[in-house]
């Protein structure tokens, strides 16, 4: 049976075509993968499906009834047995579990809400799922367990079709591997999974069936076992650029940091990167990698230790929508942020400035006037590593995340850039979580747990098995 | 801009069911509040003078707003500002009094405001809170300092300032203040929009963590934002100390400083756009006056509140 039938599906986001004529055919009681540049319309195919989005044009049946797409909202998606999980959670922070679960839908008794039935229910749902204590609030979740929480959500409003944004973006690789032991565990009870990534690694692991987008059109569908490079021509339409190894000489001290110690999130941390090298961090997140970076990128005041930082720093700072960009602001005032100071007090036409820095890093539009919060995630991610990575004279490059969430093409580029700028003699401190990008940049990674260095082991050594041991905190 | 139309012509019907209901003609309404606003030189002149305190405090509200901070005490800072200036235009000598007083009202509006801006900074007091509270501060301050020292006797205002602001003429309460007032206004948009010190105060105001990250401290930004924001509402005594009484009144301008909140809503916190705002703001004022010889003057203050409630929605 066929769970999900698109076709010709038509939506334009002012003139710019979102999605031009794409289509998703879906079995049911398989992991279905749409994967795609940032900006190829995998997300807005997925909301025009659950009724979030409304198409201009096009065919969709659920189940084999055709639905009205002129109509189709998410309360037909939901009846129709289909469940979307957001990227971003669409949880009530200060309430239960449970409370959010049933939110909307409360089983009664009489004019009574049947909180005894609700729990009992709920509490089963989230045993399956591996999701214990469902009257914690979700504020007290991990990430992991907000994303589980979610799925529990659309189980018990009686989902059998769940179709799920980006979900591994915000986990680190351990809930990655949990979440899809719960993923093939309801294909194993006959639910249809359908993914949207931009890693690949994850549709080779997982999906049954893959649909490539490109720029809004359907470019590829593949069957599970397909190699990874084939797919991966056909995302970017060519053959992907190939990260290069780094192969680096270090010079002197550039970037040092002394027993440092940042509340309870950093307890002691020694560390320094020399001239052209790139050192890596690897760690679970929130054991104090993040605070570090932010303490040596000078926004956080570390309570005790000395940081030492020997010349111009560039910082691609964690959270991009927070701190590395303004969405407010047009690309040429966000080009010149955290720069400003070089300028005169009278400020120059900044667009001109703007449109090389623009053209250099490949953003797209390269429309100085543009707002930042039109750019997809990867463009301005673009923009940002040129921000930073351009200036003249750096020394000393803090990288934070630098291509979560970006796609493939932007990720090879900011990779290359990082390389380009420690061999120009930059000393380049690395966090991330992906491992794969950690070893094929870092000449070492330390590993940080409860806020120290637990390991630091050099490239070659760099295992997924050491390296996943060291972040539990057990013995690297 | 089209919303803004529908809500104007939403206001205007209301307006007119209330004035049906008066027995009385709309149309004949409306054009009596045009001929004596906007149809000769007076009503025109008292447009301009209503408009001008309205310039200020908006501009006040504007500014502090495109540092992400809710001003709403220009009311407090408008009073001490016209108190200060009440006092110092007329202890200084013809020559200088006019600067003089307005850099004292400036002053003095700016450290009110910059109390509040220094409690956000340091403590985290919401600056919502605080400026009303100094709102009645400043009231029962005013007053008591008025009437235990400043105040001629028997009466509610002080001495009259040995040099004025030229009247515009016409017979008209309008003065060279609302020249002032424009200056401010184009200020503003250099020093927000051409100044690097305005695109850091931009920058705190649409990101606080990314302008952080960009090196700009915040409590620093808050501080002189709430100033200069305070600043600007100390002002208002250029129209009506120095432009109209010629000394300081208990209740001068008194109201102003709670307009400049929804003349600014509906400039959509931009400077320039401030001035054209004020000015229909100050048309309704005068307009309603003129139209209160036929229908209560309450019915033409629905077409503002109409247009204030589409403001706000649009603001959101």
């Amino acid at each position: 049976m066929i769970a999900i039938q698109a076709d010709a599906i038509m939506k334009h986001y002012g003139s710019r075509a979102a999605l031009f004529g794409a289509s998703l055919a879906v079995r049911a009681g398989t992991i279905h993968a749409v994967v795609g540049e940032n900006g190829a319309g995998k997300s807005t195919l997925l909301r025009v499906v659950y009724g979030e989005t409304r198409a201009e044009g096009g065919q969709l049946s659920l189940k084999g009834r055709a639905v009205p797409l002129g109509t189709h909202a998410p309360r037909d998606a939901i009846a129709a047995g289909v469940g979307m999980v957001h990227q971003h959670f669409m949880l009530v922070p200060t309430l239960s579990v449970l409370d959010n679960v049933v939110l909307g839908r409360e089983p009664r008794r009489g004019p009574f809400v049947d909180v005894r039935r609700a729990a009992a229910e709920v509490a089963e749902v989230g045993k399956r799922l591996g999701l214990e204590g469902v009257d914690r609030p979700v504020e007290e979740l991990s990430v992991g367990e907000q994303q589980r929480a979610e799925i529990v959500k659309v189980l018990w409003r009686g989902a059998d079709v769940i179709l799920l944004d980006e979900p591994t973006a915000v986990l680190t690789p351990p809930e990655v591997v949990a979440l899809f032991e719960v993923l093939r565990a309801l294909r194993g009870e006959g639910k249809t999974i359908v993914i949207v990534t931009h890693k690949l690694d994850e549709v080779v692991a997982l999906a049954d069936e893959t649909t490539v987008l490109r720029a809004g059109r359907v470019v590829g569908e593949f069957a599970a076992g397909t190699a990874a490079d084939d797919i991966a021509r056909a995302i970017v339409g060519g053959t992907p650029p190939v990260d290069a190894p780094a192969a680096l000489t270090p010079g002197d001290v550039r970037l040092e940091a002394r027993d440092v110690a940042i509340g309870r999130a950093v307890r002691g941390v020694s560390l320094s990167v020399r001239a052209g090298e790139i050192v890596g961090i690897a760690g679970v997140l929130g054991n104090g990698q993040s605070e570090l970076m932010l303490a040596l990128a000078g926004i956080l005041r570390p309570d005790a230790g000395t940081i030492r930082v020997g010349g111009r720093r560039g910082h691609i700072p964690e959270d991009r929508h927070a701190r590395g960009i303004i969405l407010d602001f047009t690309l040429a005032e966000n080009l010149v942020l955290g720069r400003q100071r070089e300028l005169a007090m009278w400020l120059p036409p900044l667009a001109p400035l703007a449109r090389a820095a623009l053209a250099r890093g490949r953003v797209v539009p390269p429309d100085p006037d543009a707002h930042a919060a039109e750019l997809s995630g990867g463009n301005q991610q673009r923009l940002v590593v040129e921000r930073e990575l351009g200036r003249p004279g750096l020394e000393v490059l803090l990288a934070a995340e630098p291509t979560r969430g970006v796609d493939i093409g932007a990720s090879a580029w900011i990779r290359a850039r990082i390389r380009e700028a420690a061999a120009a003699g930059a000393a380049v401190l690395l966090g991330s979580s992906d491992l794969g990008e950690l070893r094929s940049l870092a000449g070492r990674i330390l590993v940080f747990y409860r806020g120290r260095i637990a390991a630091e082991l050099p490239v070659a050594e760099a295992t997924d098995e050491r390296l996943g041991a060291a972040m539990l905190g057990l013995s690297a | 801009m089209t919303r803004l139309a529908i809500a104007l012509l939403v206001a205007v019907a209301v307006a007119s069911a209330l004035i049906l209901l008066y027995g009385e003609s709309p149309a004949h309404v409306y054009a009596l509040l045009l001929a004596r606003t906007w149809g000769d030189a007076y009503g025109l002149g008292q447009v301009v003078f209503r408009a001008t305190p309205l310039v200020f405090t908006g501009l006040a509200v504007a500014f502090a707003f495109r540092a992400g901070l809710f001003n709403i005490g220009a009311e407090g800072q408008l009073l001490v500002g016209s108190f200060v200036t009440g006092i110092v235009g007329a202890a200084l000598p013809a020559p200088v009094a006019v600067a003089g007083s307005l850099a004292a009202g400036a002053l003095a509006g700016a450290l009110l405001a910059g109390i509040a801006g220094a409690l956000r900074a340091r403590f985290g007091a919401h600056e919502v809170i605080t400026t009303i509270m100094l709102n009645f501060i400043a009231q029962a301050l005013v007053l008591w300092a008025g009437r235990e020292a400043f105040f001629l006797p028997e009466t509610v205002h002080t001495a009259p300032v040995t040099a004025r602001l030229a009247s515009l003429g016409a017979g008209t309460a309008a003065s060279t203040a609302f020249f002032l007032a424009l200056a401010a206004a184009i200020a503003c948009h250099v020093f927000l929009y051409r100044l690097r010190p305005g695109f850091e105060l931009r920058a705190f105001g649409a990101s606080p963590l990314a302008a952080q990250a960009a090196g700009i401290s915040a409590g620093r930004t808050i501080v002189l934002t709430m100033s200069a924001s305070g600043a600007l509402a100390g002002l208002v005594g250029a129209g009506t100390v120095l432009g109209y009484k010629g000394y300081f009144e208990e209740g001068m301008g008194s109201g102003a400083g709670f307009m400049g909140i929804a003349v600014a809503l509906l400039a959509r916190n931009h400077p320039l756009a401030v001035v054209p705002a004020a000015l229909f703001f100050g048309t309704l004022a005068q307009g309603g006056l003129a139209a209160n010889a036929l229908v209560p003057k309450e019915s033409i203050e629905v077409i503002q509140a109409v247009i204030i409630l589409a403001a706000a929605g649009r603001a959101r």
